[in-house]
């Protein structure tokens, strides 16, 4: 392991004219980490994911990525084309709405494909093995690679999202909601794999929700996000069995004990 | 001005004034310099509706000159609607000889078909484009697909052809198939036949592509690389034929079926006019050319 962090985040800001995004953010992630960042709608957090996965560029504060050569880069000064490569190779984004992430209307294995043509694989075979060998890993059946993921059920259609970001081998992936509006037994498959894969992988994540047990199931550090503002962060299992600020302590008694 | 007697008294020299003139030969030459990128071009209303040509009529109206020699084909045939009126268009307004035979012709204006008789250096062939965005069609943004060719992020082509092989098991893109030019720009060829494909690699002729209605110009110049995409397992390949053509017995060209009666007869004719015509006259004949000289009855040649 190495002891120096994946991303460095300091002071980041984005206001919307006087409304506030996010207000100084600050914090390292390392890597193999997985970082929770829990709060209400509008509390800022999905803000902050993409001003992180640099889709939306921030009113100030500085972020850099360590890449793979182990040089710090500033990911608001590169250019478009080095930050466009790094989000379709060393990085993923998992959209909540899997339909915003995937080509609805192109097969299952192009749409794993895609990135590993994007960066210059020509070989319609291995292209193919490869698609394959993801869609099993995210467990779908091998006979679904020329389906459009426009016959696939929800659940299926977040896995393939998942496949298709995973398959250049990013190192950060970034989750928006990725278990919203799926039902419980599909969502703990889907954090079953995820949980899974994240170790296998050694991937470090960000991973947006307001679904704490969520949080507690795949993270390892956690955020609670307000009004724009961090209001508390340590381990996931700290923050949520020994809440201390007083709007932490009301988001995890409001959770519905069944 | 003052009016003349001569015919094309009431229109500027090839119909477009001067000044539209010289902002479309600016775009051309930007295309020129920058083979296989569409320059955006302030195109004109012209007397026929988009989809008839609008595009290629005004890039030959601006290049044309009185010692032009024009040919225009419409899927390589010089006697269909739209090639002969555009033939009769330029005739009239720039006063230009015209002519149907490939090797006499300075400027060759086509739709959808480069001749079989191969170009020479000096020849300039006019495309008309109707889409000129090769990605279009999977990207539907502008914004998206132009920052996709400045950033030369063309995976996007290839999950195309995935999409080919995956469903037919082979490219089954026959026509517009996309091409990289000088190792760059990845074009749309205008719907030519992938038979063409081939024959602008390296071409001694220029290549100018206009598209009327999309308002984009670009264009390759003489002796430029042109690469159809494929995947090395699944190399590019064009169409074949299993006969040769039913008129003039010529085999490696492009045909055309047609259908002869409303019982299943068809037979497979070039679709370049011009070359099976020149076939004819040397003596070559098909199995189903008729005994005696088609000469006679042969389609009016370009007035």
């Amino acid at each position: 392991m190495t002891d120096e962090p994946l991303l460095r985040v300091s002071a980041l800001s984005k206001f919307y004219g006087s409304r506030v995004g996010c207000d100084n953010v600050s914090f390292d992630l390392w890597p193999g980490e997985v970082l929770a960042v829990v709060g209400e709608s509008g509390s800022g957090k999905t803000t902050l994911l993409n001003c992180l996965s640099t889709r939306l560029l921030p009113s100030s504060g500085t972020a850099s990525y360590r890449m793979r050569d182990g040089q710090f880069r500033e990911l608001y000064r590169m250019s478009e084309a080095e930050r466009r490569f790094l989000m379709r190779t060393d990085w993923g984004f998992v959209h909540q709405n899997p339909a915003d992430g995937l080509r609805m209307t192109v097969s299952a294995g192009a749409n794993v494909g895609e990135r590993l043509m994007a960066v210059g694989d020509r070989h319609y075979g291995k292209i193919r093995a490869t698609a394959v060998d993801w869609l099993s890993r995210v467990e779908i059946e091998q006979d679904r690679i020329d389906d459009e993921p426009r016959a696939f059920s929800g659940g299926m259609r977040q896995r393939l999202q998942i496949a298709r970001n995973l398959v250049t081998g990013p190192r950060l992936v970034f989750m928006d909601e990725p278990t919203g509006g799926l039902d419980v037994s599909v969502q703990a498959r889907l954090l079953d794999l995820l949980r899974g894969l994240v170790t296998d992988l050694g991937l470090a994540a960000i991973v947006v929700t307001h679904d704490l047990a969520v949080a507690r199931l795949l993270s390892q550090r956690m955020m609670v996000m307000k009004d724009g503002r961090v209001v508390e962060s340590g381990l996931t299992d700290r923050v949520l069995d020994d809440p201390r600020a007083p709007y932490t302590q009301l988001l995890v008694s409001s959770i519905l004990q069944v | 001005m003052t009016a003349q007697s001569t015919d094309i008294a009431t229109y500027n020299f090839a119909y477009l004034d001067e000044q539209t003139k010289r902002m479309i030969r600016r775009a051309i030459l930007k295309g020129i310099a920058i083979p296989g990128y569409q320059v955006p071009f302030a195109s004109r209303e012209m007397p026929m509706p988009y989809g008839w040509g609008t595009g290629g009529v005004q890039v030959t109206a601006s290049i044309i000159g009185p010692d032009d020699v024009l040919k225009v084909i419409d899927q390589g045939a010089d006697d269909t609607t739209n090639a002969v009126s555009i033939r009769a268009f330029f005739k009239k307004v720039a006063n230009v000889a015209v002519t149907t035979e490939t090797a006499k012709a300075t400027i060759i204006q086509t739709r959808h078909r480069i001749p079989e008789h191969p170009l020479t250096a000096g020849q300039v062939l006019v495309y008309q484009v109707p889409i000129p965005e090769p990605l279009r069609f999977l990207e539907p943004r502008e914004t998206e697909t132009r920052k996709m060719h400045a950033l030369e992020e063309y995976g996007l082509m290839h999950v195309k052809l995935y999409e080919d092989i995956a469903k037919h098991g082979r490219i089954a893109t026959t026509y517009a198939y996309p091409v990289k030019v000088e190792g760059r720009y990845v074009m749309d060829p205008s719907p030519t036949p992938k038979f063409d494909n081939p024959k602008m690699h390296r071409s001694p002729a220029l290549q100018l592509f206009g598209a009327g209605r999309e308002k984009r110009i670009y264009a390759v110049p003489p002796f430029t690389d042109v690469v159809s995409l494929d995947f090395e397992d699944h190399p590019f390949e064009i169409q074949t034929f299993d006969q040769p053509c039913a008129l003039c017995g010529a085999e490696n060209v492009y045909l055309d079926e047609v259908i002869l009666d409303d019982h299943g007869g068809h037979m497979f004719v070039c679709s370049d006019t011009d070359y099976c015509e020149k076939r004819r006259e040397e003596g070559h004949r098909g199995h189903l050319a008729p005994e005696t000289d088609l000469a006679s009855e042969k389609l009016e040649p370009a007035q």
